[in-house]
């Protein structure tokens, strides 16, 4: 007590429990510090998870690529290698044939056409018509197969061969309860027969997982007769002494014969479509593969990525940055024309009477309180060529009848809508502003001598501002993302960029695209919002 | 003595065996429809017949057809399904069933047979266009006209559209390229069997857009099929591309001055998906419901509730009269012999592919 109340020439000073008092006080101040951050722990989780997280998520997808490189993963890691040029070797043929059987059985391969349908049209139907002509392929060897043997049909040779014999036991005393024991390779097996071996495990692996079935009892894909066909051509069976040697030495024996049929995968995909033989597809798929793409962004801004780089899209492809430009100019102005109406209400509001000002506020208030849509429609009733005003407008012969005024479905429209929906976000923060300007003010520059416009614009206006900065930056960043109301009354001149991403999550299914006209949409409003602050202040915002 | 007893045992049997049947089933089902009269009509027709014969099974609606591609993915992506059976357009079912949030379905499995003992597929016919959709109704989107505002001689062919010399005044035309890039190109001279070969080049969309130029200035574009009904209804166009269902219900149901045309209507179709990954027990109440719920007297009722034509061939001729009009509704169906004359039917497999094509251009177009 007595150390804390001496000069500070003694030495530092000491707080009642003998601790430095700096010390103390900062233990103190990071203990208010922690408590406040508890306190709002919930608030701030709540909205890093409900509502960051997803953002940060949604955003993700406008450079995430991964679906090439997962659906196909060997051709994607062919075409690393490929120089672009032509079309490409029979190697990325069998790459593709395997990558794009395996994806039809998990029915993914029509997904991967959706995605590459965005760069490339025609990719759609494409992938869904190779899901089909893939399996026809393999089945020119599996047919030849089975001529020769009946067994190649079945599925318990297949599983003998490849199967380690453990696992064999083990998967034939399955009862069909619990959990299927994991199909393993024979050992071996790999090395005398690697395709077949790699393609006969995701086949059973897959008929066990995906389907919940033995593969004791399922028999094998087309691809895996391809896998063995190949193998056959390429390996020496003579020292193999393992199951099912005689089928294999006669199957290989087949295979060496001149009248085995075969086809190279390079014309096996011809046959499903010419679109394969050219070099396009591959090119697209190319440009595709690496797991993160710029493409979607570019995409945004009117560009496009081609084998050459980038390059700006064909003339009557552009639109994105049209709207962007158009959003913009159109939220300003509607942020503009917000301004200019609502001063005055906000300046009566807090100038009369509290009696009369009550009943001011309700009717501003009102509006507010009335849905959207109720809002929107009515001013197409209002608006239309057939609508109130322009009756109105040729009863009393101002406008003929037909020239009758085009007030909707334009620019126009939708800036009229949008300003009255937007009002009352501009009518508040002013109002709450000016209520707050002492009135003494005026009556003192009046009393100095000014006159009402110098009274007005060197005294009242500047306090003002606040209130009209909160006031547009609410309106601006409220209007830069409307939605619904350009969709109605916007005609075709008036609708904004988010009506182009609503298309793009909700119908078209590009959500890459729609998440990289979204962030650029974000960081332009940030842009602003930069820009706002070096310029205005943003300490010059007030709501209140 | 005996008798009795065997009833007695088989009674007891049979309501074991429905009471094992029940509990394998989810007795609650969410549908999703597109609200309005078409839902409305879903519900005379198929739900509440249903409910009748399984008063245990309780059914939510859920009115988001319009979002249900992009919800679906959502709803997938996060492992939650909350909906049973999905009622969307043959297009977004082809784009669900490639993006695997859809279920393939066995259709000769799966569905009843028809009336005249035909199999499912071949009473559905062409109308299968997915291997994930169940079709339920036909419907065309077609033009409607203001017959005061047409003179003597009302249009009867689709070019009265970009005929701007007889027929003034404003056009209402979708804002998506569907239907209109095909109108363009036939009133262009394009023959009906070259169409989507044109439509597939560069050249040919330009030449759409080129003639859908002539009458951009003179069109109002709508996102939504209930605005054309209004706007034929306020006098604000002259004519107007909408679904013969919505034109039928402003003619017959509330007597508007308007007239339609069936002229080279574009034929689509609507109908069921059931969404991939749903639990055992409410896919069975699903599949209960379904094959219920498409049988050929089901799609023949609800006929009597809406102007849309039934997906099978075998309900055609069930049609009946209109629950309340008590007006034939064969007349009024897309595909009536006498409407049926020139119909063209949306090519899934080329808009697939196209869509995202066309649309960029469409839209591009129609911003400048």
């Amino acid at each position: 007590m007595t150390d804390a109340t001496q000069p500070a020439s003694r030495g530092p000073m000491l707080a009642a429990d003998g601790t430095p008092l700096k010390k103390s006080l900062s233990r103190a101040l990071r203990m208010q510090k922690m408590r406040a951050l508890a306190l709002i722990a919930p608030l701030l989780l709540f909205v890093l998870i409900t509502f960051i997280a997803p953002i940060a998520d949604m955003l993700f997808r406008s450079v995430e690529n991964q679906i090439v490189s997962n659906t196909m993963p060997r051709t994607a890691r062919l075409l690393a290698d490929w120089d672009g040029q032509g079309v490409p070797d029979e190697p990325v043929f069998e790459a593709a044939y395997y990558d794009l059987f395996l994806a039809a059985e998990r029915k993914e391969h029509t997904r991967l056409g959706s995605r590459l349908n965005y760069e490339q049209t025609g990719a759609s139907s494409l992938f869904r018509k190779s899901g089909r002509g893939l399996e026809d392929m393999g089945e020119l060897y599996q047919d030849q197969f089975t001529d020769l043997n009946g067994d190649w049909d079945e599925p318990e040779p297949w599983a003998e061969i490849f199967g380690d014999p453990e696992w064999l036991a083990e998967q034939a005393a399955w009862d069909g309860e619990g959990r299927m024991p994991r199909f393993q390779l024979r050992e071996g097996a790999e090395t005398l027969l690697p395709r077949s071996a790699e393609h006969y495990a995701a086949f059973a692996r897959f008929t066990q997982t995906e389907d919940g079935d033995s593969p004791l009892e399922e028999e094998p894909w087309s691809a895996v007769h391809t896998a063995l066909y190949q193998d056959l051509a390429a390996a020496d069976l003579s020292g193999y002494d393992g199951p099912r040697a005689e089928m294999l030495a006669a199957a290989d024996a087949l295979v060496d014969s001149p009248e085995f049929s075969r086809l190279p995968f390079t014309d096996g995909f011809a046959e499903i479509d010419e679109a394969w033989v050219q070099p396009q597809i591959w090119q697209t798929l190319k440009l595709y593969s690496p797991d993160y793409t710029p493409g979607y962004f570019l995409n945004a801004m009117d560009m496009q990525l081609t084998p050459e780089g980038m390059e700006k899209r064909p003339e009557n492809e552009r639109i994105y940055m049209l709207l962007f430009g158009r959003t913009l100019f159109m939220s300003l102005a509607i942020t503009f024309s917000c301004v200019l109406l609502a001063y005055p209400v906000a300046y009566l509001l807090s100038n009369l009477p509290s009696r009369s000002a009550n009943l001011l506020m309700i009717l501003v208030l009102l509006p507010f309180w009335t849905s959207l849509l109720v809002r929107t429609s009515a001013w197409k009733i209002m608006l239309q060529q057939q609508g109130v005003i322009n009756d109105t407008l040729v009863w009393l012969g101002l406008v003929g009848d037909d020239a009758r005024l085009a007030m909707i479905n334009n620019q126009l429209g939708t800036i009229i809508a949008m300003t009255h929906i937007l009002l009352p976000f501009m009518i508040l923060p002013m109002y709450s502003v000016m209520s707050t300007i002492p009135p003494s003010y005026v009556r003192a520059a009046k009393s100095l001598g000014a006159t009402n416009w110098t009274t007005f614009w060197r005294v009242y206006f500047p306090q003002s501002v606040p209130g009209i900065g909160a006031g547009s930056i609410l309106v601006f960043i409220l209007s830069i993302g409307y939605y619904i109301t350009p969709e109605i009354v916007g005609g075709t001149t008036g609708t904004f960029i988010s009506n182009r991403i609503a298309y793009h999550i909700s119908t078209s299914l590009n959500w890459g695209l729609a998440a990289a006209l979204g962030a650029i949409l974000l960081a332009v409003v940030l842009v602003l919002y930069w820009a706002y602050d070096r310029i205005v202040g943003i300490d010059n915002v007030k709501l209140g | 003595m005996k008798l009795t007893k065997t009833l007695l045992a088989s009674t007891a049997l049979s309501v074991a065996a429905g009471a094992v049947a029940a509990q394998d089933m989810a007795n609650s089902m969410t549908i999703v429809s597109w609200g309005g009269a078409y839902q409305n009509s879903q519900l005379k027709a198929y739900a509440e017949p249903y409910q009748a014969l399984h008063p245990e099974v309780s059914i939510a609606w859920d009115e988001s057809s319009a979002e249900a591609v992009a919800k679906l993915r959502a709803m997938t992506e996060a492992g939650n399904i909350t909906w049973d059976l999905v009622d969307v357009e043959a297009a977004d079912s082809i784009r669900l069933c490639d993006e695997g949030l859809a279920m393939e379905i066995d259709f000769d499995e799966v569905l009843a047979e028809g009336d005249d003992g035909s199999a499912p597929t071949d009473d559905f016919g062409d109308s299968l266009v997915s291997d994930c959709f169940i079709p339920q109704i036909v419907f065309s989107t077609t033009v409607g006209y203001r017959t005061d505002m047409v003179g003597d001689t009302p249009p009867s062919d689709i070019c009265a559209l970009f005929d701007t010399e007889t027929y003034p005044g404003k056009r209402a035309l979708n804002k998506r390229p569907l239907a209109n890039v095909e109108w363009a190109l036939i009133c262009d001279g394009v023959p009906k069997e070259e169409l989507y070969d044109v439509l597939a080049t560069p050249e040919g969309q330009d030449r759409a857009l080129a003639k859908l130029d002539t009458i951009k200035d003179d069109t109002i574009w709508w996102s939504a099929a209930a605005e054309t009904p209004q706007l034929l209804a306020d006098g604000e166009v002259v004519m107007g591309s909408t679904y013969n269902g919505r034109l039928f219900s402003a003619i017959a149901e509330q007597g508007q001055p308007i007239g339609m045309l069936w002229d080279a209507q574009m034929l689509d179709f609507d109908g069921w998906i059931v969404p991939e990954g749903l639990p055992e027990d409410r896919l069975a109440r699903v599949m209960h419901f379904l094959e219920f719920a498409t049988d050929t007297q089901r799609l023949a009722d609800q006929s009597a509730y809406i102007s849309y034509g039934p997906a099978r061939a075998s309900s055609a001729p069930l049609v009946g009269k209109h629950a309340e009009l008590g007006i034939e509704m064969a007349p009024h169906m897309p595909t009536d012999p006498a409407n049926a004359t020139n119909v063209y039917v949306t090519q899934y497999e080329f808009w697939a592919d196209y869509r995202d094509d066309i649309d960029a251009k469409f839209q591009s177009w129609l911003a400048q």
